[in-house]
């Protein structure tokens, strides 16, 4: 098997070269597109595989790379299970991005990074020592960066790409200090090594940190967020997805892999802080998802969210399990593991909406959008479904993975230490903020875009997507809706990660389709629950049949009998998160100001609202600067002379073997 | 089998009860007012009016607008019989949790607001903002109150917390008094009652509820009004089920569902005659006073899930 991902993997990178030859024809880009998709599903089906099987590891040493270590591959269980989450999605992406194409004036720039950009993120599930990771990682970035650039036209693309470098590059740094603390000074990187390593108490503390700082800044959780939503924005659409519903798994995939499988058992506290950074994203996160306009930022700020939710898994799964409560480790993992294939799955389906949407209409602005339902039907029933998945709701996927979720932090044991169990209360706070918001969020971008009345003379004339850029979408929806009524499909897939990881399996918990937790008797049954809302639903048509029979009359709106045809009198997007904006107001330093002529006086008054990620003015811009400023200094080592090049080399060789012989 | 049967009955009875509830919060809250009011039967009469009428949409509604208040009146139809009443013998009794059932009253809430949303009309926006944020503001406070019914009986399904409590397993306790009052204020801003809405209002600027619903007429406006009614029914059945579970029947035997059903009946009467007590004694808050209400439900909440936490630990 693991030779066949390999074989993928060339495929992806040829693929990528012909795209720089053949990014002019239309044709040939969509057929690059459409073999890169059928790849990806190839990939799916084999991770999906693996899983059900329940084959053995599997290795590989390829000799390139280093001389002495070569490059160590493996599939495991965790490996198998983030190769479906990302190629799963990345399939459907594919296809959508071969039907985008005539849409995407910038494919020369795109076409060659695009089947890189999933090599590399493929590369980073099976590498097995920690040279192949970091490599695979940082191809990851620099081809998502390249894609972020396709428009570098606009100043924007280029001052989010810059960041997007910039925080890569730390992260990458501090994965690559967290490996090279748990190698130690033994010199060998390969994963199986550092796993047998076990890292003394403060050094296990600081591989725990670097590995959230760096995985954690590419998954997006807070602090670390603020590149995000700009780069993810940025990028073209199908990139965006992949950016937006399959990097950010990724890096969570770094993360379980550090925290859980190389770096040993770690206190619990580690567990309890991810938990509660998960929470702080969630909540967070929503909050400027809310006030965003341009639909594509407000997705990427809820990826900021739905991240933090798989923390809050993650983390709790971590301190059970330190904690020595694997049964609810298992809750926990299977969470965080279950909401991280869901948001792939769903938030890949809203950026593909997006982009089908922005083609109809020109514009991803939801002020200037508005009664697209009746013009593009289809996509609204997409649309709708990834709302109601991503806002928690039920029969979709999202609910089962937040309903664990919560389990996890009602599950509060007895025997936990006493200031997690005090901690999980306010967990709980803040997820079921972040699931309310949600729901507000995503009521607020479907409804300002698919209903009401036309904003703008483009959405008006908007004329629906072809079926190329339609059915993508849909068809994820159907995976929301399919793993929502039947929460088995996705336990069967994530149950033997759990086992590799040595926490005992969560599949007891299910009695046919629903889940059933034994021990506390709570459970969720979806199927059972859309069977009685289907009967129910049934006989309340027929008894309105029967009971009302005359047919609707369509007439003017009655708007409390003062209509008004023009459809600047609709609430729009920003009137809609007004409440909340005022009672959150504090948290985002928004400002509004109201400019209002004095009498008589005959100007036009103005209202302006203008808010900023108060985290990106703490922390970013002194980060940003400092790196420009360095950079600024080094320029000079450019335009040395050969001698001055030659001494600098002789120097370093110098000190090199001045610490061998002091660390020898 | 009998699972089966009862579900239904529990279906069929808080259909046919809902309407009944509200006609007496309303003649309560008349006679207390100095009216003499209408009937309690009058909430069935309007909503057979509602059903002859033609219902009349506008010109650019879409088929979301016609489809959201059958999914909420069908969502909340599901949701009013999951909560135990007369008996705990129920066939979906196990499919939904508390927190399935949060989620289930977030769906029907969901669709309401797109339904508000549909036709493009001023009212049917500020209705649809306000009523998401009120959710979003009272959904942490449901949780911090099940947080606690879950740490005291050890499991967020209805089932466990009726029988937990049943059995005898919680005396007079100031966590579970505290979660009572946290329930009882998100009840009220739920279903849109006096301080946080006003059910009756004539005043369009102060509508919450009532102007996303604005619109609809005729059949949907009955399946949003019994859709309204039911979600009255839930929250009193919720707070009878889960703080005064007495009554409900635990065996099949005539006697035991006489009792249940009698006992529910009266929990429900008295809930109504509560609910409109204090509703003429206070007056509508401003919209965003609605904040302090909501944030004093999620801290009293949070109290009692600390309360009890500590009690546990000393």
């Amino acid at each position: 098997m693991l030779a066949l991902i390999v074989g993928a993997l060339g495929a992806l990178l040829a693929l990528g070269v012909a795209g720089l030859a053949g990014a002019r024809h239309a044709s040939i880009g969509r057929s690059i597109y459409g073999v890169a998709a059928t790849v990806s599903a190839g990939l799916a089906v084999l991770g999906a595989s693996r899983l059900t099987s329940g084959a053995a590891d599997e290795t590989l040493i390829l000799p390139i790379g280093l001389p002495w270590l070569g490059c160590h591959l493996r599939l495991d269980a965790l490996s198998a299970f983030f190769l479906v989450v990302v190629h799963a999605p990345a399939s459907a992406i594919g296809a959508f991005a071969a039907g985008y194409v005539t849409h995407e004036p910038a494919q020369p720039r795109i076409l060659p990074a695009y089947p890189v950009f999933v090599a590399a993120m493929t590369a980073v599930l099976i590498a097995d020592d920690a040279y192949a990771f970091l490599l695979a990682w940082e191809l990851m970035s620099l081809a998502s960066w390249v894609l972020v650039l396709a428009h570098h036209e606009e100043s924007d693309t280029r001052s989010a790409a810059w960041l997007y470098l910039v925080i890569a590059t730390l992260g990458t740094v501090c994965l690559m200090a967290a490996l090279g603390v748990l190698a130690g000074g033994a010199g060998d990187y390969a994963f199986a090594s550092l796993r047998g390593a076990r890292p003394a108490p403060l050094a296990g503390a600081l591989v725990a940190l670097l590995a959230l700082l760096g995985a954690g800044s590419k998954a997006g959780l807070m602090p670390l967020h603020a590149w995000l939503p700009p780069a993810h924005a940025a990028a073209p659409t199908p990139v965006s997805a992949l950016m937006s519903g399959v990097m950010t798994k990724v890096a969570l995939y770094g993360l379980v892999r550090i925290l859980f499988d190389l770096a040993g058992p770690l206190p619990w506290g580690w567990g309890a802080a991810i938990a509660m950074v998960g929470g702080a994203s969630a909540v967070l996160g929503l909050l400027y998802a809310l006030l965003q306009t341009d639909i594509k930022r407000l997705l990427a700020y809820s990826t900021v969210e739905n991240i933090g939710i798989a923390a809050i898994g993650i983390g709790l799964a971590l301190g059970f399990r330190a904690s020595g409560q694997s049964a609810l480790a298992a809750l926990a993992l299977t969470a965080g593991l279950l909401h991280a294939l869901n948001h792939a799955l769903f938030k890949s389906l809203l950026f593909l909406g997006t982009g089908a949407l922005a083609a109809a209409t020109g514009t991803r602005d939801l002020e200037r959008l508005g009664g697209l339902i009746g013009r593009m039907p289809a996509l609204a029933l997409a649309m709708l479904a990834g709302a109601a998945a991503i806002a928690g709701l039920p029969p979709f996927n999202g609910f089962v993975s937040e309903w664990l979720t919560f389990q996890a932090i009602l599950a509060s044991p007895p025997a936990a230490q006493a200031s997690l169990r005090l901690g999980l209360p306010l967990l709980g706070v803040l997820l079921a903020l972040a699931a309310a918001l949600a729901a507000v969020c995503f009521v607020r971008a479907f409804g300002i875009a698919f209903l009401g009345r036309a904003r703008s003379p483009q959405a008006a004339a908007a004329h629906a997507p072809e079926a190329a850029l339609v059915w993508p979408p849909l068809a994820l929806g159907a995976a929301c809706l399919l793993l929502g009524l039947v929460p088995a499909l996705g336990i069967a897939l994530s149950d033997p990660v759990l086992r590799a990881l040595g926490v005992p399996a969560f599949a007891g918990a299910l009695v046919g389709p629903a889940i059933q937790l034994g021990d506390n008797g709570a459970g969720y049954n979806a199927i059972g629950l859309a069977v009685a809302a289907g009967l129910l639903g049934l006989l309340t048509v027929v008894a309105l049949h029967r009971l009302s029979p005359l047919t609707e009359r369509r007439g003017a709106p009655w708007d409390c009998g003062f209509p008004d045809a023009d459809p600047a009198t609709q609430y729009t997007g920003s009137s809609f998160s007004q409440p909340l904006r005022r009672v959150f107001g504090p948290l985002f330093a928004v400002r509004e100001r109201v400019d209002m002529p004095a009498p008589l006086e005959r100007r036009a008054a103005g209202f302006a609202v203008s808010l900023r990620d108060p985290l990106w003015i703490a922390l970013y811009r002194p980060v940003a600067r400092l790196v420009e400023m360095l950079a600024g200094r080094l320029n000079v080592v450019q335009f040395l002379t050969i001698r001055r090049y030659l001494s600098l080399t002789f120097g370093v060789l110098v000190l090199l073997m001045v610490l061998v012989v002091i660390g020898a | 089998m009998s699972g089966v049967l009862f579900q239904l009955v529990q279906f069929a009875l808080v259909l046919a009860l809902a309407p009944l509830l509200t006609g007496i919060v309303r003649k309560v809250k008349a006679r207390l007012n100095g009216r003499i009011g209408a009937s309690p039967l009058q909430p069935y009469r309007d909503l057979a009016r509602l059903l002859r009428k033609q219902p009349v949409a506008a010109e650019g509604a879409s088929p979301l607008f016609f489809a959201s208040p059958l999914a909420a009146f069908v969502i909340l139809w599901l949701a009013a019989g999951l909560v135990p009443s007369f008996t705990t013998d129920l066939a979906l009794a196990g499919s939904a949790d508390l927190i399935a059932l949060v989620a289930l009253l977030a769906a029907a809430r969901f669709a309401t607001a797109l339904g508000g949303l549909d036709v493009g009309t001023a009212f049917g926006g500020i209705g649809a903002s306000r009523d998401m944020m009120l959710a979003a503001l009272a959904e942490p406070a449901m949780l911090m109150v099940i947080v606690t019914l879950a740490l005291v009986a050890g499991s967020t399904s209805l089932l466990r917390i009726v029988g937990f409590v049943v059995g005898g397993g919680v005396g007079v306790e100031i966590s579970m008094s505290l979660a009572l009052i946290a329930l009882l204020m998100v009840a009220i801003a739920e279903n849109g009652r006096i301080p946080i809405d006003n059910p009756a209002t004539h005043l369009e600027l102060t509508m919450v509820h009532e102007a996303m619903v604005l619109e609809y007429s005729g059949r949907q406006l009955a399946l949003i009004e019994g859709a309204q009614m039911l979600k009255l029914l839930l929250y009193l059945s919720l707070v009878g089920a889960v703080f005064a579970p007495w009554t409900i029947a635990f065996e099949d035997t005539p006697d035991a569902l006489m009792v249940g059903l009698i006992g529910y009946a009266g929990k429900l009467a008295l809930g109504a005659v509560g609910l409109g007590l204090f509703e003429v004694t206070i007056a509508k808050m401003r919209v965003f006073r609605a904040t302090e209400f909501l944030g004093g439900a999620l801290l009293l909440g949070l109290l009692a899930a600390i309360f009890r936490l500590i009690a546990e630990t000393v």
